[in-house]
């Protein structure tokens, strides 16, 4: 019992650290980030070259794709063309706002509807694969609407 | 090794089927039967045996400890303080002086006795109606001592079946998603545990990310989503071997399992191209079958008990909704019309009630309804909670509940629940680690 307690505590201070260094560099403002409640800001997007943005953003229970997610993946499709050796896997996520299995399918339906904007840029099936992770792997882990946005997403991993 | 137990179960007198004691669980039950579980008398050479075999100072009152907490968790009995007992647990479970438990208010006694058998643990226990001066039910059955937390478990279904006139769901198990380490980085392994919380194991590692186990009806089975080698696919494992396999040579992601009731089916999400159907895949000849087919997302199948129906959860109309159809995949027909969107419908094994969680107003809810969506009843609001699952016999809902983060994103934490499906005795059940995606097992001993 004690021994767990202990345990427990460990990981409230590994999880406070973790949240107070995301906060240090993350100072920004919060508005301007949501168009409706897509996310438009930058904080949590990586580069798979420069100028190549790794992800897109999601609305709420939505698959759609928005004008900036579509430039996204053109400029994505563009770079996988220059770079015909790399393979990809889009990973689809969901935020913590609905229950697990839905957003397993969600994630799965987001992921695709990259992956077919992606083929009609001429990148072939057989480079990209798909997969879910539901709301399993939030990049933050705030519960407001904000970090929701950020979680609404499909991102683009280089498999190889 | 759970199951490689022996018990003998005999009765020593028939039980009399006399009008005494009776227990109402059909409502919120806000006077508890008052019940005085006395200590199981034990003599001294079983106590010094036992003690050497199993570490436990007194096993007789080891096991009413066990009696004890399973009937006040249950919400539907108040076991009396040991210390007003006056009568001596070796006499009292010989002749109860009525008018010494009288006194203390006791309205039902439960007395017993503990003995060392040929290596074995031989276990009588006595319910008797205080008021009226009876005993209501004798019972004596024989085991090895390892299972002697069962021994607890398996008299308190019997005293709850005859106080209440409906099985008990004591001696059961859950199945569960331990969980450890910040939300963005959730560490996920398989656990079971007794359905009070003890006999805690852990079945995976934590290597890979795994959700949504549920058991077999028939109790040695677990299906499950993993993430092994990074393919999401539905397992089967057998808990007391640990052997594991893939259910199906599917292309592309399957999850959301679970048995039909014989046993002898999974059934399961299949996603591919961005479209979830569900499908079934029978165990013994490995035949899929497809039994939706529609391009929204079809998720979260629960069998009826008579394994004549599906429930599940789409979005068909635009919004996840609950839906019944026949196990063929024919007459698809809503059943959900309430305000807001509903998912994780399962059918309750009485067959007559579908539990859901249901999502309005950034509120989530666990909730039932009629099979034909009438009566619906929210039983629990929170900031996050889903995932119900039965008791055996229908009368309780164990789900988890997820907390708010704080502006910083700090305080997350996952638990596991209890309610009636009175609405009453909501309760935290205690896991060692945080907890998800409960599944209750059916009785262990019948």
């Amino acid at each position: 019992m004690k021994l767990s307690k202990t345990l427990k505590n460990g990981f409230l201070i590994l999880v406070s650290c973790l949240i107070l260094t995301a906060c240090a560099t993350k100072k920004t403002e919060t508005t301007g980030q949501l168009q409706g409640d897509v996310y438009t800001g930058s904080d949590s997007v990586e580069y798979l070259a420069s100028g190549v943005p790794d992800r897109v953003f999601f609305a709420t229970n939505e698959i759609v794709l928005t004008t900036a997610s579509r430039e996204t993946l053109r400029k994505q499709a563009t770079w996988l063309r220059k770079n015909s050796d790399i393979n990809v896997v889009l990973e689809g996520h969901a935020d913590e706002r609905g229950t697990r299995e839905y957003n397993l399918a969600l994630g799965e339906r987001r992921a695709n509807s990259a992956k077919d904007y992606l083929m009609t840029y001429g990148i072939s099936s057989d480079r990209i694969s798909v997969l879910s992770y539901g709301k399993e792997k939030p990049v933050d882990s705030g519960s407001n609407p904000l970090a929701w946005s950020k979680n609404r997403r499909s991102v683009t991993v280089k498999a190889n | 090794m759970l199951f490689r137990y022996l018990l003998i179960l005999l009765v020593l007198l028939p039980i009399k089927a006399f009008a005494l004691i009776e227990v109402d669980i059909t409502r919120g039950n806000l006077n508890p039967l008052p019940v005085a579980v006395s200590p199981l008398a034990i003599d001294k050479s079983s106590k010094e045996n036992f003690k050497k075999i199993l570490k436990k100072e007194n096993l007789g009152s080891e096991i009413s400890m066990i009696v004890e907490n399973n009937l006040k968790q249950s919400g539907l009995f108040n076991p009396l303080n040991k210390d007003a007992f006056l009568q001596e647990p070796d006499i009292a479970n010989l002749k109860p002086r009525f008018e010494d438990w009288n006194l203390i208010k006791a309205q039902a006694l439960v007395t017993g006795k503990v003995t060392f058998v040929d290596e074995k643990l031989r276990v009588e226990f006595r319910l008797w109606d205080v008021l009226a001066g009876k005993e209501m039910m004798a019972l004596a059955f024989t085991t090895v001592p390892s299972n002697w937390r069962r021994v607890g478990h398996i008299i308190t279904d019997k005293v709850y079946e005859r106080l209440t006139g409906e099985k008990g769901y004591f001696d059961t198990r859950i199945i569960y998603i331990s969980e450890k380490g910040p939300k963005t980085n959730r560490i996920k392994k398989l656990a079971i545990m007794d359905q009070d919380g003890f006999n805690n194991k852990y079945l995976t590692l934590g290597n890979e990310l795994v959700l949504t186990p549920r058991f077999s009806p028939t109790n040695q089975m677990v299906t499950y989503l993993s993430y092994f080698k990074n393919l999401p696919r539905v397992y089967l494992l057998d808990i007391e071997t640990g052997m594991q396999e893939v259910v199906g040579d599917f292309p592309g992601m399957t999850f959301a399992p679970r048995f039909s009731p014989d046993g002898k089916k999974i059934i399961m999400s299949f996603a591919k191209d961005g479209n979830s159907d569900i499908y079934t895949m029978d165990l013994e000849n490995r035949i899929v079958e497809r039994i939706s087919n529609h391009p929204s997302i079809d998720t979260s199948p629960s069998y009826s008990p008579d394994g004549k129906y599906i429930t599940f959860n789409s979005d068909r109309s635009g919004y996840q909704q609950i839906y019944i159809m026949k196990s063929n995949g024919k007459n698809v027909k809503r059943i959900s019309f309430g305000n807001g969107l509903y998912g994780t419908p399962v059918w309750s094994p009485r067959g007559d009630l579908i539990a859901f969680t249901k999502l309005h107003k950034g509120k989530f809810y666990i909730g039932v309804m009629r099979t034909d969506g009438t009566g619906e009843r929210l039983l629990t609001e929170n900031y996050y909670q889903e995932a119900p699952s039965w008791s055996p016999n229908g009368r309780v809902l164990i789900f988890y509940r997820e907390t708010k983060t704080n502006a910083k994103g700090e305080g997350f934490s996952a638990k596991l629940w209890s309610i009636d499906l009175t609405g009453y005795n909501e309760k935290m059940v205690e896991t060692e680690t945080d907890a998800s995606d409960p599944s209750w097992s059916s009785l262990l001993s019948n």
